[in-house]
């Protein structure tokens, strides 16, 4: 029996009331709770009080701006952003990549908010305070030791949210507010590559909303999750691809986002010099999965062999690019739906 | 709705929700979860205690209609839900339709996992009266059954929705 440290508890009906107590101190907010209470249980959170989100109907809307950007209120539950027929219409990969998280049971409590803030994950972090004091701790939690890179100076636990790849290809913002001031910032430019907190929320920061923005005509997007089970398993291994080829099958914007590798979704750079204007074939798919099998270094972050996962992420990426292309066969193994490409306009 | 806010952790709280029908007024602690409720303040130990930490789904309950891990959900989150267990299954000495179809099939071997399984189903087939193998596997993925093998589970599932849709009744 797990028990919970102790903590007060407020409920406030208001965006307003809920930054006011994030600001007294030693307070942190709950959403679905999935990722907190469990992590609360293994004492790796003690925090004075605990400020719930699940009253705020404000963070619960779904809606699409004058601009045809889709809002989406942090509070949103996994589950709802899996069936949403406006999410299957202008983001289906974020449809796609809510509905391989965890469980049903975790995805009709869990919020896009909270899958955003997700903990950073790793072997040596996520147990028991017993089990973590044997090793002395390590450095995202009361020690000073990295077990996955021993001389390491900053913590490489995994990013291992999935919502997250999809939005960042798409394009996507999240919108930050605190006390008296509110910002947006493109959702890669939340994350940092420092597991112990991997985000650039302040702590009297409440992340309210997430904005798409309208994708232009035939843009595709896939995302693709690799891991032991089927369900409730964090990704061993994730990617995200959003595209757009011309009528002559010519790429004119190509988005490639790793997850699972570091502390932060993997951006990958140089793709529009090596893919624009050129066609999605097998070759330059080939070439694709090469550069960005070359910028990704997995560790042992994960309890998988980094090199198998550095190998299979090549082969990931170029079955997501078969897709995106549908010049190739349309796989379904490792996670993928059935539906996974899908068309935007 | 009215904020509620403790402002110490030993403070009691009200809480107010429905229990298989029955409407339930306690006094709880905010450390307390939706599953330590059932079991320890309210006797309702047929949701089981598994992992305590949202992998297993032994712990499933319904709320408001949907399958949750009551092991990671708060006791204070559920103000004013609607919460079903597997004590609220069986009309009385008849066993729901599901019940009867897993004693009949031997999907219930040790039984531990059961009774969230049942919920994950019952609320499957309230949304879905005739679902296809594959569709009552992903309804079934967030419950670890250590026993079966999931085919008599799955045997079961099938069975219990033949038999409700062919009595036009709702699971």
């Amino acid at each position: 029996m797990l028990t919970l440290p102790p903590f007060a508890f407020a409920r406030p009906t208001t965006i307003e009331a809920a930054l006011d107590a994030l600001a007294t101190g030693d307070a942190l907010l709950i959403a679905g709770g999935t990722d907190l209470l469990p992590s609360m249980k293994q004492g790796l959170f003690a925090p004075k009080t605990l400020v719930s989100l699940g009253a705020i109907a404000e963070l619960e809307t779904l809606s699409v701006a004058p601009d045809g950007s889709l809002v989406i209120g942090a509070g949103v539950t996994l589950s709802r952003l899996a069936t949403d027929p406006e999410v299957a219409a202008r983001c289906p990969a974020l449809g796609q990549a809510a509905a391989l998280v965890a469980s049903p049971q975790v995805r009709n409590a869990a919020s896009l908010g909270g899958n955003l803030c997700l903990d950073t994950r790793c072997p040596y972090y996520n147990q028991s305070e017993f089990w973590r004091s044997a090793l002395g701790f390590c450095l995202k939690k009361d020690g000073d030791v990295c077990h996955v890179v021993p001389k390491g100076q900053r913590c490489v636990a995994a990013f291992s949210a999935d919502t997250p790849l999809p939005l960042i290809a798409y394009g996507g913002s999240v919108v930050l507010r605190s006390r008296g001031s509110q910002r947006t910032l493109p959702l890669r430019d939340f994350y940092v590559a420092d597991g112990v907190k991997n985000t650039v929320r302040a702590d009297d920061e409440l992340l309210t909303a997430v904005v798409v923005p309208p994708q232009p005509s035939g843009t595709r997007a896939i995302y693709r999750k690799l891991r032991v089970r089927q369900a409730i398993d964090f990704p061993a291994l994730s990617v995200a691809v959003c595209g757009r080829q011309d009528a002559h099958g010519n790429v004119v914007a190509l988005n490639i986002v790793v997850g699972a590798i570091a502390a932060a979704p993997r951006v990958i750079a140089g793709l529009d010099a090596l893919a624009v204007g050129r066609k999605l074939e097998r070759a330059l798919i080939e070439r694709v999965a090469e550069h960005v099998r070359r910028q990704c270094q997995p560790l042992k972050n994960i309890d998988l062999d980094p090199g198998w996962r550095r190998e299979v992420l090549a082969t990931e990426v170029t079955r997501a690019l078969e897709q995106l292309s549908s010049c190739g066969p349309s796989s379904v193994a490792f996670g993928a739906n059935p539906e996974a490409t899908e068309e935007t306009s | 709705m009215e904020a509620v806010v403790s402002d110490a952790p030993e403070t009691l709280m009200a809480l107010t929700l429905t229990v298989n029908g029955d409407r339930v007024r306690v006094a709880v602690s905010p450390t307390r979860t939706l599953l330590e409720l059932l079991r320890y303040d309210l006797g309702l130990t047929g949701t089981k205690q598994g992992c305590d930490k949202g992998d297993c789904g032994a712990c499933t309950v319904l709320l408001d209609g949907r399958p949750v891990n009551a092991c990671i959900t708060l006791a204070l989150s559920v103000e004013g839900a609607r919460v079903d267990t597997v004590e609220g299954l069986a009309d009385g000495p008849r066993l729901h339709p599901l019940q009867d179809a897993f004693v009949r099939l031997g999907a219930a071997q040790c039984g531990f996992c059961t009774s969230g399984v049942l919920l994950s189903a019952k609320a499957l087939l309230a949304e879905n009266p005739a679902p296809a193998r594959l569709q009552i596997k992903q309804a079934l993925s967030g419950n670890l059954c250590r026993c079966t093998g999931y085919t008599k589970i799955l045997d079961a599932v099938e069975d219990a929705a033949r038999a409700l849709c062919s009595k036009g009744q709702q699971p």
